[in-house]
């Protein structure tokens, strides 16, 4: 049961702001016509992600969320987008107009997939954010899980990205 | 530990900010003037700046003045709110890097257990200031300057987060607080005296670390980012006045934080050797550590902030391949073995 007093009001509070946040991000990214602008809008949609991490007190999967969305994945973003077309102001063949009649049923068909996952997998448990036998914040149970139950899953990951990596070298080269 | 007052949570907060505003402004100006006015001029046989206060002791704020009042100019074809914003990010950056730094015993802003992971990935977010500020400006001149420094930037974040590896494993753990403890407590082979700096096993880890902080920093030998003799000033072009002092603070209050981080990774940062005052956990050391902790971390950051600016008065610019090829066929690869060889030792003993 939910009690008055298990309801934390700053959280709420902070959570909802960052939420307004990144839908305002999100509509924003669609709706820019300038492409920098739009990357740049998904950077903030992402840095609300990352704060959404961090008040659910999982540092480490914020911090990842950083490094790989924000300093890796979106620099790598901008930096090609300025290499090959990155005129400053409008620039209208950005706008795609029949678009969103995929586009929305795709993202309502995501929210209801990952809202029903969500509620399914976790009911109404209740974590221990802090005291006596909270994990929370622990990197090592992280680790562990990922080197010992999860270790096929992973290598099978990297042997994805290595082929990736390899298939970009191949389409790159001239040669 | 105990005071003898209780501080409201705000209070804290307050404090907390208050005193990350002051251990980034003062290293960069502190640098700004014994190395960048100082030092730079000793080495070129000349006074430098000596009007301003005893031997031109308050130039610093002649020139934060002299930026202040300067017109703040943002070119017509611009991109008016990314190159306002641009500059902003690039400090936010350093502030956010500050925050896990530890000072001492008590005297920390936070800490968390993936504190090393998280200095990596919030040094990063000031890419992004840079390629805006280039991208914003709409001057030739400054996107080249921005994708260069992208590049570069690119480039050197991997043999910086692959050299940390090495003190990661050897603490077994990426808490900050953590590894200080440690380089105090442990000993080498039974003579506590000295503590165990991580530089006395992981000296090519800690070379690899300050390479790459010097690239990172764009500072000469590796600033083709801002070459002024092709670039003009690269992305700080078209920047004037009080925005152009921002990149500037940045530059200098990043190298303090990086010395900083330096000096915790690799130099047992704010501790003194606890066997010398026979401290055996972080509970018995006694409350002074937290007013001499920032000291012997400043001095340490000081000693390191030094010899990057050294290297940046003594050497000239690296080529854009030469430092690509530097990173990826050198650093990454040496930083590489580091962490095959600390990882089989770790396991062997």
């Amino acid at each position: 049961m939910l009690l008055a007093s298990d309801i934390q009001v700053a959280q709420n509070i902070g959570f909802g702001i960052i939420a307004l946040v990144m839908v305002i991000g999100a509509l924003r990214v669609v709706t820019s016509s300038n492409v920098v602008h739009a990357a740049l809008w998904l950077i903030a949609v992402m840095a609300g992600a990352a704060a959404q991490y961090l008040l659910l007190s999982a540092e480490f999967v914020a911090v990842t969320q950083v490094l790989v969305y924000i300093g890796a994945v979106m620099v790598l973003f901008l930096f090609g987008v300025m290499l090959t077309r990155a005129k400053l102001g409008k620039d209208v063949d950005l706008d795609n107009a029949g678009a969103w009649k995929i586009g929305a049923p795709v993202a309502l068909l995501l929210l209801g997939v990952m809202g029903y996952v969500l509620v399914k997998g976790f009911d109404d448990t209740k974590i221990a954010v802090s005291g006596e036998g909270s994990t929370v914040g622990q990197n090592s149970l992280l680790s562990d899980k990922i080197f010992s139950t999860y270790a096929l899953p992973f290598w099978a990951l990297s042997f994805v990205l290595l082929a990736a990596v390899i298939g970009a070298i191949v389409l790159a080269r001239k040669d | 530990m105990n005071l003898a007052v209780t501080i409201p949570y705000w209070g804290q907060s307050l404090l907390r900010v208050l005193g990350g505003t002051v251990a980034v402004l003062l290293p960069a100006g502190t640098i700004v003037y014994l190395f960048l006015f100082k030092m730079m001029s000793f080495m070129q046989s000349r006074l430098g700046p000596m009007e301003a206060g005893p031997y031109g002791s308050m130039q610093l704020f002649a020139e934060v003045g002299k930026w202040l009042q300067k017109e703040d100019i943002t070119p017509a074809r611009a991109d008016k709110r990314v190159f306002r914003a641009a500059p902003l990010i690039v400090l936010v950056s350093t502030f956010l890097l500050v925050a896990v730094v530890p000072f001492g015993p008590d005297a920390y802003f936070t800490q968390f257990d993936a504190g090393i992971f998280y200095m990596l990935a919030v040094s990063s977010i000031s890419t992004l200031g840079i390629l805006m500020a280039g991208w914003s400006s709409a001057n030739k001149y400054s996107l080249l300057g921005g994708l260069r420094a992208a590049g570069q930037l690119i480039a050197y974040e991997l043999p910086m987060v692959l050299s940390v590896l090495g003190v990661v494993i050897q603490a077994g753990t990426m808490n900050l607080q953590t590894i200080v403890l440690k380089q105090n407590s442990d000993s080498i082979f039974g003579f506590d005296g000295l503590g165990y700096p991580y530089i006395a096993t992981q000296f090519v880890g800690f070379l690899v670390f300050m390479i790459a902080v010097q690239a990172e920093l764009t500072q000469t030998p590796f600033d083709m980012p801002i070459a002024e003799s092709e670039l003009v000033s690269g992305y700080m072009t078209e920047y004037s006045g009080f925005r152009f002092l921002i990149f500037f603070i940045a530059e200098f209050a990043t190298a303090g934080v990086f010395a900083l981080i330096a000096s915790v990774l690799f130099l047992g940062g704010w501790g003194i050797p606890f066997s010398w005052f026979g401290w055996d956990s972080v509970d018995s050391i006694d409350n002074w550590m937290n007013v001499a902790g920032p000291l012997v971390m400043i001095t340490k950051m000081m000693v390191l902030a030094g010899i990057i600016m050294w290297v940046r008065f003594s050497y000239p610019r690296f080529r854009e391949d030469q430092l690509q090829r530097f990173a990826w066929k050198v650093l990454i690869p040496v930083s590489l073995i580091n962490i095959m060889l600390t990882a089989i030792f770790k396991v062997a003993f």
